[in-house]
């Protein structure tokens, strides 16, 4: 069994809790052991770089160095925590004098970053500790009349200097372990293209705007979901289609559905056991077409 | 007059060039493959990457910091991806408003998310309703945040004392 550091962030555990379930029983399933480490705090997402990129650095290499204590790699399921995370390791673990001065702040609170764990997106361990064989084998209902458009969202792909995740203008895990499922995954328009999220709070209107966008490309390519792997893309997507309806006399019902929401469909388990009542746009389309 | 505008470029190139994420704004050429590879910039005129980093360039520190456009960068690093001369563009953006705080130019939504780091250690409270539910369908309880740890930090690098600006340029 391989076991992993979850770091669940903020938003996951206080707003959705569908993707935490969903994400703890496929990854249980597929015999990934997940430990939830104490005193574990906000990755310092870009909000908080907006503020400070050198306090930003100091926050996340700290919940790093909790993971070294713990000698366990960290796995995040929220793309926001794995950029904020990935993004620190490797600078500290490549800059000798950036980790020199990060490490004299962390030197306040007793802790020094070592750098000798990996923090990898839960995607990453699908591909590598379980690998796309597998995952095929232990499909029990393949979703084999779904078309989904992918959305990753941002910040799994860039900066791709620093996350290394895949290739940032033709990437591919996703899509595979989509296949993967027996669904198809479908082009659509500007699909590697930000959801806007993160001007939500401070320019409304133009968050809006790029993800109706989002919802529209999806919609004209036929999709019958979106599927999302960040937190944001999904509350954006999601909420953001009741605010579509309102503020554009639109009603597109897209349902949005996490990647580990389908994951967890295809491995067997009931919609009942699944919190998808914290879907704003229903998902019954998708349930259907499931089986 | 000239001589005095040119120490001002080059005193707020400086100030970027010295920031952490300001370093690479002068290589810039003024392509514009960042604003056309911007999602934001396609969907309103409020927002031009290439233009602020002209802008800031010229030395029109006031107009770049206390201005409206670098709170409108999604962060989605697609311009940084696609520029040919390597500018860190995102991260560039992420220096500007780093100093535009540092003056008390702080969106409310940035304040209250400093607010949350700082109270407790993360950024979306937890309620007692998603408590409930999270037990309801047999989620663990939620382990305590290292809140006071971060206290430290903020202490460190002096963060706790841009907000206590905020406060008082209020």
């Amino acid at each position: 069994m391989t076991t992993y550091a979850l770091f669940l962030g903020c938003t996951i555990p206080a707003r959705q809790p569908h993707y935490e379930l969903s994400a703890r029983k496929a990854l249980t399933k597929l015999g990934i052991e997940l430990v939830d480490l104490e005193n574990m705090t906000c990755c310092a997402p870009p909000p908080l770089q907006s503020i400070d990129l050198e306090t930003s650095l100091a926050i996340a290499a700290y919940n790093i160095c909790l993971a070294e204590e713990a000698d366990l790699h960290i796995v995040t399921l929220c793309t926001g925590c794995f950029e904020s995370l990935a993004m620190t390791n490797t600078l500290l673990k490549e800059k000798e004098e950036l980790r020199e001065r990060v490490n004299k702040i962390l030197s306040k609170v007793g802790k020094e970053f070592k750098g000798n764990k990996e923090v990898r997106h839960y995607l990453q361990v699908l591909m590598k500790d379980v690998g796309v064989d597998q995952l095929k084998r232990s499909v029990v209902k393949p979703l084999n009349k779904l078309k989904v458009a992918s959305f990753s969202g941002c910040h799994l792909l860039r900066p791709s200097a620093l996350l290394r995740f895949d290739d940032p203008e033709r990437p591919k895990i996703f899509d595979t372990l989509i296949e993967a499922l027996g669904a198809k995954s479908i082009w659509y328009r500007n699909k590697l293209r930000c959801c806007g999220g993160l001007l939500r709070g401070y320019a409304d209107d133009v968050a809006l705007a790029i993800a109706r966008d989002k919802i529209v490309n999806a919609t004209e390519a036929g999709a019958d979901c979106i599927s999302t792997l960040c937190p944001f893309c999904f509350l954006t997507l999601d909420l953001g289609q009741m605010l579509i309806k309102s503020s554009y006399k639109e009603e597109y019902n897209m349902p949005i559905v996490h990647y580990a929401e389908l994951l967890s469909l295809s491995l067997g388990v009931e919609p009942k056991e699944l919190a998808l009542d914290f879907h704003k746009v229903k998902i019954d389309r998708v349930l259907e077409k499931v089986g | 007059m000239m001589a005095q505008e040119k120490t001002s470029t080059t005193d707020f190139t400086k100030e970027i060039t010295s920031r952490m994420g300001g370093e690479t704004i002068t290589y810039c050429y003024q392509c514009g493959t960042c604003a056309s590879s911007c999602p934001v910039a396609k969907t309103t005129e409020r927002y031009n990457p290439r233009q602020i980093i002209r802008l800031a360039l010229l030395g029109l520190r006031q107009d770049v910091i206390a201005g409206d456009a670098i709170w409108l960068c999604a962060s989605c690093y697609q311009c940084q991806e696609r520029c040919p001369q390597k500018v860190e563009i995102a991260d560039v953006i992420y220096a500007l408003r780093n100093i535009a705080i540092r003056e008390g130019n702080i969106p409310n939504i940035y304040a209250e998310f400093a607010a949350g780091i700082t109270s407790e250690g993360r950024i979306v409270p937890i309620s007692k309703f998603l408590e409930k539910k999270r037990a309801d369908y047999g989620l663990p309880p939620l382990k305590p945040t290292g809140v006071e740890a971060v206290k430290k930090i903020l202490s460190a690098t002096g963060f706790d004392k841009i907000m206590f600006k905020k406060g008082e340029s209020q």
